[in-house]
């Protein structure tokens, strides 16, 4: 079954109150009006623009030395292409690399290892292997997932994952 | 006769006018080299484990901190590995980010192998075509010499090749570089500063 949709608005409303100044991305139709486009309007925040995902990973990780508190919006692919930049200085070094991916093509209502989609259904057992906690944003509510898994990212200086599980 | 370009030499040079205060990111062996050459430069951030993301490691640093800055001592084969963070640094504009590239033509850390194009690659005209706002080659220690005070004092984000000569293999402490501590006094000293 599939709830009510969760909004842009409110995941927005809890990655400001996270304590999150800059945003980082590729833009990602899962996640293109229902997010980036509201966050380049929105002052709360600073977007940063980048070409490939793992240049993405690697300043998150580096503002996180300078106490600054950063969101990588990205889509799922862009995640799987960043492995091992995630791997190296989030999971090895120990960084908190927050990441928001786009699960693009999953249907409302499937969890994403039971999607039609194999690069969606891979995403969860490659961040299970990493050690890497996430959770699905997809329903109204979801969004109280958010401030709690960027806190303990930063708390426990690894990276997290949250997972859009619907086109916004 | 100015001496060989060698990368020792120049950091040696460099290490002479680089400030306490300014953040340093080298990379693979330039950054054992850096290591070995200002081993108390509190303010190093050491970008090994993924190739090329010291740039990228760098452009986050003089983001997060305006205040510093930051030179990135790149290689050449870990550049051409994220050319798009050449378009990113100069969409974002980094006055306080200072790119040097150590282009001595070869995967140094892994036997030696040419990088691709290594005879006719311009860095520095990639460099500049991507929006730098100023980009250079400099391939004489005598001009490094002559130069280096002023590129330090310049306008970021400038990028500069460094032309290189092999020269002696530096000594490696990849315990030191990738250590936990190392990071965590970083950090401290960066929050310190």
């Amino acid at each position: 079954m599939s709830g009510e949709p969760i909004t842009g608005s409110a995941i927005l409303d809890q990655v400001a109150a996270s304590g999150i100044d800059f945003i980082v991305s590729v833009p990602d139709i899962t996640t293109s009006a229902g997010l980036l486009w509201p966050i380049a309007r929105d002052k709360r925040f600073r977007l940063i623009r980048v070409c490939k995902e793992d240049e993405g990973v690697s300043i998150c990780a580096a503002m996180s030395m300078a106490e600054k508190r950063a969101l990588l919006l990205i889509q799922y692919t862009g995640l799987l292409d960043s492995i091992n930049a995630l791997r190296s200085a989030g999971c090895e070094y120990k960084l908190p690399v927050c990441v928001m991916a786009g699960l693009l093509a999953k249907e409302p209502g499937v969890p994403p290892t039971k999607s039609k989609s194999f690069g969606v259904r891979i995403v969860e057992p490659i961040l299970d292997a990493m050690s890497i906690p996430h959770a699905l944003l997809e329903d109204a509510g979801d969004e109280r997932h958010i401030r709690p898994s960027i806190d303990e990212a930063y708390a426990k200086s690894y990276p997290t994952a949250l997972l859009i599980g619907r086109q916004m | 006769m100015s001496e060989a370009m060698r990368r020792d030499l120049c950091f040696k040079i460099l290490a002479r006018h680089v400030k306490a205060g300014e953040i340093v990111v080298p990379v693979y062996q330039a950054a054992q080299e850096w290591h070995g050459i200002a081993p108390d430069h509190a303010l190093t951030y050491y970008s090994i484990g993924a190739m090329g993301q010291a740039s990228s490691c760098a452009l986050g640093l003089a983001l997060a901190r305006p205040d510093k800055r930051v030179l990135v001592l790149d290689g050449d084969g870990s550049l051409l590995m994220n050319l798009g963070t050449l378009v990113t640094i100069a969409s974002q504009k980094p006055q306080n980010l200072i790119h040097f590239v150590c282009q001595n033509g070869e995967y140094e850390a892994n036997g030696g192998h040419p990088i691709p194009g290594r005879d006719q690659v311009d860095f520095a005209a990639l460099a500049r075509a991507a929006g730098y706002r100023r980009a250079d080659t400099i391939a004489s220690l005598d001009d490094f010499e002559a130069k280096i005070a002023g590129i330090l004092a310049e306008q970021g984000p400038i990028f500069i090749a460094l032309k290189l000569v092999a020269g002696p293999p530096p000594s490696q402490d990849y315990g030191f570089i990738h250590g936990a501590p190392t990071r965590a006094a970083f950090k401290a000293a960066l929050k310190a500063s």
